[in-house]
């Protein structure tokens, strides 16, 4: 099992993720207002801002969770319409790891590593097993492959649910909030997965208010207030020379407490 | 900062007073914990020995056993359990030939260790489908004979215990189905679809299910053009899977709507299509959920079947009324309906404890 396929340079030009005028509403609240956004194959954003900003929603457009009403979404080369295959296209290259790790939680870990593999990459059982042997490794819990999800911790549970989405293969993992949901001695082992991720070069975007991971990992940090883009920065001019007020205010709120 | 170890605080951990446990400490902590429920145990301690004592008395002591007269039950005050002698063929099978009883005796035997069989969940494997579809046939041939030499019976004469397993075994077998798919698309996205599901549930939720069988017995032939007719007992099984179907689908339903919505947006994420997700995803979930619910339909559709009797079908209960009208036999009602009842309670309890088990085994743990 080679990672090398996955190592492409973070300064790599060509695109993956092109959003275009995106334009979302809630019944009649606009959550996203004329996003524009690209991404480039092996780039690692993270994607913060107040609640209620839109960052979860922008993430969760990029594979179809969210339907949006205005422009265009261009994944890997697929567009995203109302074509169900496209979308169903789209989902296949696209991991997505959730706040509350949403693991299925009447199979086993390993089941739930290999049940997409088998049932939409027709990958063979057997096959399918020994990959989820392999991330489960790599997540550092191998031994619970025959556990059910209830009988993990929360840290252990967003692991898996990591190893689930990498062992479809993705090309690009959205993280919503991955660990928001978790207690604080926790925290540290799934950003350490993640981290490891993205030094071997998978594209990642990431939603998330762990500053640390931002400054260390980021390529590029995307601030979103009221769901406009309002500033978006590499690591290093994102936290020390903030451009517009909001921004200012909003580091000063959550960096010095 | 070290957590002290489970071990360590195993052993310093004390044991409880005795006055706490053995028996004497049971029945203060169960039955005599308060002055109220003292009270109340010394209450129904009270009833028992009313009520036992009369009841041994009449069911054992002063009952006439054996093949008798009823001429002789008559003399006494205790059960006429000579009228079960007598009349429990008729109750168990209805009118079916007496001497080809053994028949549907065998048919119910397979179909019974049928439903056992699919009930461990080690048989849910391939060769149970296998063993349906031997079995099925078998029955069929049983009841009405006609070819390997046995007589044929026509299906207005089956009754009793028989009939009572096949209208409502079949009509969960199809209705359970079909209640699925109903409450599946009941939460579909695509109204047509979610309208006719809404319409259909509630329209046969709306009315008895007295007046489906009445109108599968009586309105539905007029529909019918002339020359073609379906036959009663098969309209009375359509109607009862309806009506199942419609209940159960709201069961279901329960179930799918308590699982929280990560679930389907996990299922999405993977890109699995919509019925893939149902299938591997969403039902076996929704479903565990739902046994309690499921199971009580379950038990009230097994038991509403009795009421195929307005329609000239002579079930278990009808069966029972049907013994009842022989004027030589003609009021030991006592008898037979606590026979009737201890059928009827010993299939329902099992169906209960049955389901209290499958939720014990599929229960994974706690749910995030």
């Amino acid at each position: 099992m080679s990672t090398a396929k996955n190592q492409t340079p973070a300064s790599s030009s060509d695109p993956i993720i092109e959003i275009k005028d995106l334009n979302k509403w809630f019944g009649d609240f606009q959550v996203l207002r004329d996003i524009n956004m690209t991404v480039a194959s092996g780039e690692k954003i993270v994607v913060c801002g107040p609640s209620g900003s839109g960052k979860s929603t922008l993430i969760r457009c990029i594979n179809a969770l969210e339907e949006h009403q205005k422009g265009s979404i261009v994944v890997d080369g697929i567009s995203l319409t109302n074509n169900l295959k496209n979308i169903d296209a789209v989902r296949r290259e696209v991991g997505m790891v959730f706040q509350q790790f949403n693991l299925f939680p009447h199979l086993t870990v390993l089941e739930n590593l290999t049940l997409a593999p088998i049932w939409v990459r027709k990958v063979p059982k057997k096959e399918a097993e020994e990959t989820a042997m392999y991330y489960l490794d790599r997540v550092k819990i191998p031994e619970q492959a025959d556990k059910y999800p209830g009988q993990l911790s929360g840290g252990q549970q967003q692991r898996v649910a990591i190893a689930r989405s990498l062992c479809m293969k993705p090309k690009i993992m959205l993280f919503d909030e991955p660990t928001s949901a978790l207690d604080p001695e926790m925290i540290k082992e799934v950003l350490d997965v993640m981290t490891q991720l993205a030094e071997e070069g998978m594209t990642m975007l990431v939603v998330t208010h762990e500053m640390g991971f931002a400054r260390t990992v980021a390529n590029r940090i995307v601030f979103m207030d009221y769901g406009d883009i309002v500033e978006q920065n590499d690591p290093e001019r994102f936290f020390n020379n903030p451009e517009s007020d909001r921004l200012k205010l909003f580091l000063g709120q959550i960096l010095h407490h | 900062m070290t957590m002290p170890n489970t071990q360590h605080m195993s052993e310093t951990s004390q044991r409880p007073p005795v006055t706490r446990v053995g028996v004497i400490g049971w029945l203060r902590a169960n039955l005599f914990n308060t002055w109220y429920n003292s009270l109340l145990t010394i209450l129904i301690l009270w009833l028992f020995y009313k009520a036992i004592p009369p009841f041994v008395d009449w069911a054992i002591l002063d009952a006439v056993w054996g093949n008798v007269e009823s001429t002789v039950c008559r003399q006494t005050d205790g059960a006429c359990w000579a009228f079960l002698y007598e009349k429990a063929n008729l109750i168990l099978f209805g009118l079916y030939p007496f001497e080809e009883q053994w028949r549907p005796t065998i048919a119910m035997i397979i179909f019974v260790s049928l439903v056992a069989l699919s009930c461990h969940p080690k048989a849910w494997r391939k060769s149970l489908i296998f063993a349906w579809v031997i079995g099925v046939p078998a029955i069929a041939i049983l009841m009405w004979g006609g070819i390997l030499g046995l007589s044929y019976v026509p299906n207005t004469r089956w009754g009793g215990l028989p009939l009572t397993l096949l209208l409502s075994g079949l009509g969960l077998m199809f209705g359970f189905p079909i209640g699925v798919f109903l409450a599946l698309g009941r939460r579909s996205n695509m109204p047509t679809i979610r309208t006719i599901c809404i319409t259909y549930i509630e329209l046969i939720r709306g009315v008895p299910l007295i007046t489906i069988l009445f109108m599968a017995s009586v309105m539905f032939p007029l529909f019918l053009p002339t020359g073609l007719t379906i036959d009663k007992l098969l309209r009375a099984q359509i109607g009862l899977i309806m009506f199942a179907s419609a209940y159960l689908a709201e069961a279901v339903r329960g179930g799918l709507q308590s699982l929280p919505s990560g679930q389907y947006e996990a299922a999405d994420s993977l890109g699995l299509s919509y019925w893939k997700k149902m299938r591997l995803i969403i039902l076996p979930q929704a479903l565990r959920i739902s046994i309690p619910a499921l199971v009580n339909s379950f038990i009230s559709f097994f038991k509403d079947t009795s009421l195929v009797i307005i329609i000239g079908l002579f079930d278990l209960m009808g069966a029972t009324k049907a013994a009842l009208t022989d004027a030589a036999w003609r009021g030991f009602y006592k008898e037979a309906y606590l026979f009737t009842a201890i059928i009827y309670f010993v299939f329902c309890f099992f169906m209960s404890k049955y389901s209290q088990y499958l939720e014990q085994r599929l229960y994974t743990g706690t749910r995030r």
